[in-house]
């Protein structure tokens, strides 16, 4: 959220600084940053009224209990969606987080069940994650596979096979206690005595996460590398940034959060199964087009995927409690994902104005 | 044809009897050049002339069949695209190879950004944002532009500023020759005038400038020489004045008959 604010404050000094000469061509820009502004808040808009509306709609919306278990469901998706980004901001796609979801929690529920050694276990579903990750970006760089559809979309099938397999197609019980913790623990509000409110520690875990990848995207130089190849391969190339190296890098990242995404999933069944992350892929990639990171690549952040993810639990939550038939969700979704896309278009078309307007202001 | 610089001044950069081909098209037929410091060399000549294939050669992006390419001295033929920028010579290309989602100082470091401590591995150093921006800022104040604002994307920048943060990057990491394609051709009256300004004040730096340009004002107006290519060789050199245009004219268009000088 920080650096959307940032950037609004950038475009009203753009205005400022070069508005002054010529009179007549000022109210036009600065009418088109203010929108401009606006829209890049579109999704932070569209969360905004969601929950007004939900409040206004339903009593138990805002309650404590229900507040905790939005942020519950939000968890799994908001730490896919962070991975998603990044090879989003690549102009990539990753289609197997889901299967790799489903694939390092039964490694990592095999490992519990086999050697009861919590370390071991966590390790595994990490291990498991990143190496699926790995083999998605060795695929597209290494394998020259056309599209990054293609590889994620072999692993997809791949790893989902692969967990029914190793998992006799059967859900594996139990899990190690830190990761019942960190998937279904809660951190309870008590003041005066009586427990109010609670927290949910996975919620912890994402905001964990989310600094981490503020501070990866942009602090590093690797962070800064991902948003050039986003915005200009071949000039990334031309300025010697390893391509390769760089697209390999951000399928590992996301696959190492599938992989914090299976515990989450443990912790919160107590149980590792097979199919756990089906279509999970999906949900984070909406998360990310919602949350306002352009599909095409380059433009969006942690913030984003974050705003997307919560706007797909608030809206599912909402849409459970007005007792609404479960199926609108998918439709919902649909029309908030069309939604989100056309924003971001018209952003796009307004952009291009606002820079020909700056050439004959100059 | 004479191959140093019209000041008779050292060429800082050569190019010997280029030949280019691709299959059985002959791109440079034996094309000579040289451009000293301080002097601004146009390039002139039709489409499909050479042009094009002389300045990728130049920069590292074609390898020459035969021929030589000489930087103070120094054979670098055969250097690829980025040990050539390392010798300092930079191309700005028409499509300015921008980054879009990113703002002038990113544009400027992209590949070469600031960062510490030197003991990690490159990508896992952090950004020194603050000298990146402020040496940027410099730079693009010494060429005498003014930004609207250095923290915006340059997507939301006019072509002449973004053109100049282009331009700006090729110069800022000490390049002996520039080489600008086209730099004027998507831009408004103004905005030209801008990029030629910027174009003397690289001259006045001492940097060797090779400019491309299908504007005949705009070449009479900054370059010291015109080279005239034609099917792959260069068929004159003259310096562009108002009293040498129809000839320059005639040698872009083969009215001569197309014999090489």
């Amino acid at each position: 959220m920080v650096a959307i604010e940032a950037r609004e404050a950038d475009l009203d000094a753009t205005v400022m600084s070069s508005g002054g000469e010529v009179t007549h061509h000022t109210a036009a820009p600065r009418w088109m940053t203010a929108v401009l502004a606006g829209m890049r808040l579109g999704p932070v808009i569209i969360l905004i009224l969601l929950v007004a509306v939900l409040s206004v709609a339903s009593d138990v919306f805002l309650s404590f209990e229900n507040v905790g278990n939005v942020l519950k469901q939000s968890a799994v998706i908001s730490v896919l969606a962070m991975g998603q980004l990044l090879v989003i901001v690549t102009r990539g796609i990753d289609l197997s987080v889901g299967s790799n979801l489903s694939l390092s929690a039964v490694v990592a529920g095999i490992v519990w069940r086999d050697t009861g050694s919590a370390t071991l276990s966590v390790l595994a579903a990490l291990a498991t994650g990143t190496t699926v990750g790995l083999v998605n970006g060795g695929l597209l760089v290494v394998g020259r596979l056309p599209h990054p559809f293609i590889p994620t979309l072999a692993t997809l099938t791949a790893a989902s096979g692969l967990a029914l397999y190793l998992a006799d197609s059967k859900t594996i019980q139990g899990a190690p206690p830190i990761v019942e913790t960190i998937g279904a623990g809660r951190i309870e509000w008590v003041p005066g005595g009586g427990a109010i409110g609670w927290f949910p520690v996975a919620t912890v875990v994402v905001v964990a996460v989310a600094v981490v990848m503020v501070l990866v995207t942009r602090g590093l130089v690797w962070g800064r590398w991902i948003y050039a190849v986003g915005g200009n391969p071949e000039a990334a190339v031309r300025n010697g940034i390893s391509v390769p190296s760089v697209l390999v890098s951000v399928y590992v990242m996301c696959g190492l959060l599938a992989g914090v995404a299976a515990l989450l999933t443990m912790g919160k069944g107590h149980a590792a199964s097979p199919t756990s992350g089906a279509l999970a892929e999906l949900d984070a990639i909406a998360a990310v087009i919602i949350g306002g990171a352009s599909f095409l690549g380059g433009r969006g952040g942690v913030a984003n995927a974050l705003t997307g993810a919560l706007v797909i639990a608030v809206m599912r939550n909402g849409l459970n409690l007005l007792g609404i038939d479960p199926n609108w969700q998918y439709i919902a979704t649909g029309a908030v994902i069309v939604l989100a896309v056309e924003l971001d278009v018209l952003r796009g078309h307004l952009e291009r104005r606002f820079r020909s307007l700056q050439a004959a202001m100059s | 044809m004479n191959g140093a610089g019209m000041n008779g001044a050292a060429p800082v950069l050569e190019v010997r009897d280029a030949v280019k081909r691709f299959g059985a098209v002959t791109a440079l037929d034996g094309v000579s050049l040289s451009v000293a410091a301080g002097e601004v060399l146009a390039l002139l000549g039709d489409n499909g002339a050479g042009k094009s294939t002389l300045i990728k050669a130049i920069s590292g992006v074609h390898r020459l069949d035969d021929g030589s390419i000489v930087l103070d001295g120094e054979d670098i033929t055969g250097a690829n695209a980025m040990a050539v920028r390392a010798h300092g010579i930079e191309t700005v290309y028409q499509d300015l190879a921008l980054f879009d989602n990113l703002d002038p100082a990113a544009n400027f470091f992209a590949g070469r950004e600031l960062a510490g401590p030197r003991w990690l591995p490159r990508g896992l150093r952090v950004l020194r944002h603050r000298e990146m921006t402020d040496r940027t800022h410099e730079l693009i104040d010494r060429l005498q532009v003014s930004l609207p604002d250095y923290a915006a994307n340059v997507a939301l920048m006019s072509g002449g500023q973004r053109q100049a943060v282009a331009v700006a990057r090729a110069v800022a990491f000490s390049s002996k020759v520039v080489i600008l394609d086209e730099p004027t051709a998507a831009l408004g009256l103004r905005e030209s005038a801008r990029v030629l300004d910027l174009v003397r004040r690289l001259r006045a730096d001492g940097v060797a400038v090779i400019l491309i340009s299908h504007s005949m004002d705009h070449v009479m107006d900054v370059a010291d020489r015109a080279i005239v290519m034609r099917r792959g060789r260069a068929v004159g050199e003259a310096v562009p004045t108002a009293a040498n245009q129809a000839q320059l004219v005639s040698w872009i268009v083969g009215l001569d008959g197309g014999r090489a000088v």
